[in-house]
C-alpha cells in the first residue's frame, strides 16, 4: 500500500472523527437502545434465577453483557456503513467520487473511521455494564474482547457499505432496517443460548455471523463461550474479509 | 491548443439518449458554455467529460487525458462544482476546503497558504470556521468554488454556478467566474439555462437541445446569424408601407404582422433617422412608432430550437414526468 492510499485513509478517517465528536445527541441515540436493553433485561433477569442452558453459576448480567456489547458493534458499524448512503442523499459522496483516489482506500477509510466509533460506543457500554454489577474476570481478557468487537465492526461495516452501494436512495433504509439487522440481532444468541431455539430456527442462527462474535465476546470476558474461541475468530476473520471485499467491490461500483 | 476534445459522445439511459453523438473542443483558456434547457443533457455531458459517468459510445479527452482509460489523471487536473450540493454541512467550511486539499494530497504548507487564498477570492475568510449547515446557499457556492481550485485544476466545470441564487449574488459570483479565468489561468467550461449568463461569461458556447448541439460560436456571432438588429415599424395602412420598405437597400429582411413590420438590418439605430426621411405622405403610410430591438440569445435559441427556452422547459418537463411514471410502471 502507497503512502497516497494511506493519506486517502487517514482523511476518511479523520473526517469521521470529526463527525463523531460533534454529533454527540446521535451517539447518544444510539447508545440509548443497548442500554436500556441492559437495564432492563439486566436487572430483570438477575435474581437468583437462571436461564436454561446457562450453567447456574454465572450470573445473567454477566452473560448478557457481552450480548450488549455485540449488539452495540451491530447497529453502530452497520450506520457507519449505511452512512455512505446519506453521503450520496447529500451529494457529498460526488466529492469523494471525483477525487484521484482509489476507491479501496476510501473504504478502507471509512472502515478504519467507523470500527473506532463503534469501538468507543462498545466500550462505553462496556464501562456502564461495569456500574451494574458486571464482574471481568482478567483484565487482560479485555484485549481479546477488543479483538472480536473490532472484527465485528470491519466485517459489518464492509457489510453496510456494500447495501449502501447497492441502494439509490434512504427510501429502503427501514426495510434494511427490519429485515436485515434486526434477524441478525434477535438470532445471535444476545439475551439467551441459540440452543434454546427449536431445531428448525436454530441453522438460521449459525449462519449469523454476529452469533460467533457474540459467543467469542463472551468466551474472551466471561470465559464461557459455546463454541471454540479459534472457531469464533476463525469464522469472523473470514467474515470480515469477506465483508471488505465485498463492500470494496460494491461501491467501486457505484455511480453518482 | 485544445484543453478539451469531445468526439461523437453519447450517453443512453435504458434506451434513451441523453446524450446524443456530440462533438465539440475547448480552447486552453476560455470560458465555454453549454446553455439548454432542463433536461437537456448538459450534467450528463459534465459527468462524463469529469469521470463520473461512463459514456455509452464516443471519446473525449480533457488536458490530453483520455476520459476513459486516463482517469485519474483526468481527475487530478479538474476542479468542478456540481449543481447539486456537494459539502458536508456537519463540517465547518474550512474542514470542507482541509479535507478535499488532503484528498489532492497538498502538503501542509501549501494547504494552510491555499486555504487562506481561496477563502480571500470567495470572500469567506471571516465565515470559514462555521459549520457549513449555516451557511445562506450564496455562501455555500462561493465555498464550493472555493473548494473546486484548492487543488490549482486546470480547468474548472461549473454546472449551473448560479442556479436558484439572487440577482445580486448572481452577479458577484460572475465577478468571481471572470476573475478566476483571468487571473488564475483557469479554462472554465459551464452550464447554464439562463440566457444573460451565458452571454456574459462566456467567449464561445454550445446551444444543446435534446441531448444534441443545434449551434456552437461566441456569442457575436451567434446573434449575427439572425441578421443582426430588428426594427419593428407600426405603419397604417401596413400594405403600402410594406412594399415601400422593402425597396429599402440596407434593409436585409423585411417581415410583416398584424400591422407591425420588421425590419432585419445592422447597426439598427443609425437607420431609425432613415426611415424619418422617407416621404410618408407621398408614399401614402403614415408611421405610428418605431422600436429597435437587439437580438439576444433568447432569439438565438428560438432560431435554432423553434421555441423559447421557457417552452423547452415545459416540454421537456413533460417529457420527463411522462418517462418516470413509465418508470415506476415498469
Ligand atoms: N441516472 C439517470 N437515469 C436515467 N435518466 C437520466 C439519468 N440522469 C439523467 N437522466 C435523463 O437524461 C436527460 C438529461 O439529463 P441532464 O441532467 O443531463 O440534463 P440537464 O441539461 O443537466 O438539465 P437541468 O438543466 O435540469 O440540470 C434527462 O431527460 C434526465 O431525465
Ligand atoms: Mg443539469
Amino acid at each position: 500500500m502507497n503512502s497516497n492510499n494511506l493519506q486517502t485513509i487517514y482523511v476518511m478517517w479523520l473526517r469521521e472523527m470529526k463527525r463523531f465528536f460533534r454529533a454527540k445527541s446521535r451517539v447518544i441515540g444510539t447508545l440509548a437502545m443497548p442500554f436500556f436493553f441492559l437495564f432492563t433485561m439486566g436487572f430483570g433477569f438477575n435474581s437468583g434465577f437462571s436461564l436454561p442452558g446457562i450453567s447456574s453459576n454465572i450470573n445473567y448480567i454477566d452473560y448478557l453483557v457481552p450480548g450488549i456489547i455485540g449488539m452495540t458493534m451491530l447497529f453502530t458499524s452497520m450506520s457507519a456503513g449505511i452512512s455512505v448512503l446519506w453521503d450520496k442523499e447529500f451529494g457529498f459522496l460526488k466529492e469523494i467520487m471525483v477525487a484521484p483516489v482509489s476507491r479501496v482506500a476510501i473504504v478502507l477509510g471509512r472502515i478504519a473511521g467507523g470500527v473506532t466509533t463503534a469501538l468507543i460506543q462498545g466500550i462505553l457500554i462496556l464501562i456502564l455494564s461495569l456500574f451494574m454489577g458486571f464482574k471481568i474476570t482478567n483484565p487482560l481478557s479485555i484485549l481479546l474482547g477488543v479483538v472480536f468487537m473490532i472484527l465485528i465492526g470491519i466485517g459489518f461495516i464492509g457489510f453496510g457499505v456494500a447495501i449502501a452501494s447497492i441502494m439509490e436512495d434512504t427510501q429502503g433504509f427501514s426495510l434494511i432496517m427490519q429485515f436485515i439487522i434486526f434477524p441478525i440481532f434477535l438470532l445471535s444468541g444476545t439475551f439467551f443460548p441459540i440452543t434454546n431455539f427449536p431445531n428448525w430456527l436454530r441453522p438460521f442462527s449459525y449462519i449469523d455471523p454476529l452469533t460467533y462474535g457474540i459467543d467469542g465476546l463472551r468466551g474472551s470476558l466471561i470465559g464461557f463461550s459455546q463454541f471454540s474461541l479459534v472457531l469464533d475468530l476463525t469464522v469472523l476473520v473470514i467474515f470480515s474479509l469477506a465483508m471488505v471485499v465485498l463492500g470494496a467491490w460494491f461501491f467501486n461500483k457505484t455511480e453518482v | 491548443m485544445n484543453i478539451i476534445e469531445v468526439k461523437n459522445l453519447t450517453k443512453e439511459f435504458d434506451g434513451f439518449k441523453a446524450v446524443d453523438n456530440i462533438s465539440f473542443d475547448v480552447e486552453e483558456g476560455e470560458i465555454f458554455g453549454l446553455l439548454g434547457p432542463n433536461g437537456a443533457g448538459k450534467t450528463t455531458t459534465i459527468k462524463m467529460l469529469t469521470t463520473l459517468l461512463t459514456p455509452t459510445s464516443g471519446e473525449g479527452r480533457v488536458c490530453g487525458f483520455d476520459i476513459l482509460k486516463e482517469r485519474d489523471k483526468v481527475r487530478n487536473s479538474i476542479g468542478i462544482v456540481f449543481q447539486e450540493p456537494a459539502l458536508d454541512n456537519r463540517l465547518t467550511g474550512r474542514e470542507n476546503l482541509d479535507f478535499h486539499a488532503r484528498l489532492y494530497e497538498l502538503d501542509k504548507k501549501t494547504r494552510q497558504k491555499r486555504i487562506e487564498e481561496v477563502l480571500e477570492m470567495v470572500e469567506l475568510k471571516d465565515k470559514a470556521d462555521i459549520i457549513v449547515r449555516d451557511y445562506s446557499g450564496g455562501m455555500q457556492r462561493r465555498l464550493e468554488i472555493a473548494r473546486g481550485l484548492m487543488h490549482y485544476p486546470k480547468v474548472l466545470f461549473l454546472d449551473e454556478p448560479t442556479l436558484g441564487l439572487d440577482a445580486q449574488t448572481r452577479r458577484h459570483i460572475w465577478d468571481y467566474i471572470l476573475k478566476l479565468n483571468q487571473r488564475e489561468k483557469i479554462t472554465i467550461i459551464l452550464t447554464t439555462h439562463y440566457m444573460e449568463e451565458a452571454d456574459y461569461l462566456c467567449r464561445r458556447m454550445a446551444i444543446i437541445d435534446f441531448g444534441r448541439i443545434v449551434a456552437l460560436d461566441t456569442p457575436e456571432n451567434l446573434k449575427n446569424i439572425l441578421g443582426g438588429d430588428v426594427i419593428s415599424v407600426e405603419v397604417e395602412p401596413a400594405e403600402k408601407a410594406f412594399s415601400a420598405f422593402q425597396k429599402i437597400p440596407w434593409a436585409k429582411k423585411v417581415t410583416q404582422h398584424n400591422g407591425v413590420i420588421d425590419l432585419n438590418c445592422e447597426q439598427g439605430e443609425k437607420k431609425i433617422p432613415l426611415l424619418m426621411k422617407i416621404d410618408q405622405k407621398e408614399l401614402g403610410f403614415e408611421i405610428k412608432s418605431i422600436s429597435l430591438r437587439k437580438p439576444t440569445l433568447e432569439d438565438v435559441f428560438l432560431h435554432f430550437t423553434g421555441k423559447t427556452i421557457r417552452e423547452a422547459e415545459a416540454s421537456n418537463n413533460e417529457k420527463n414526468k411522462k418517462r418516470m411514471r413509465r418508470r415506476v410502471r415498469k
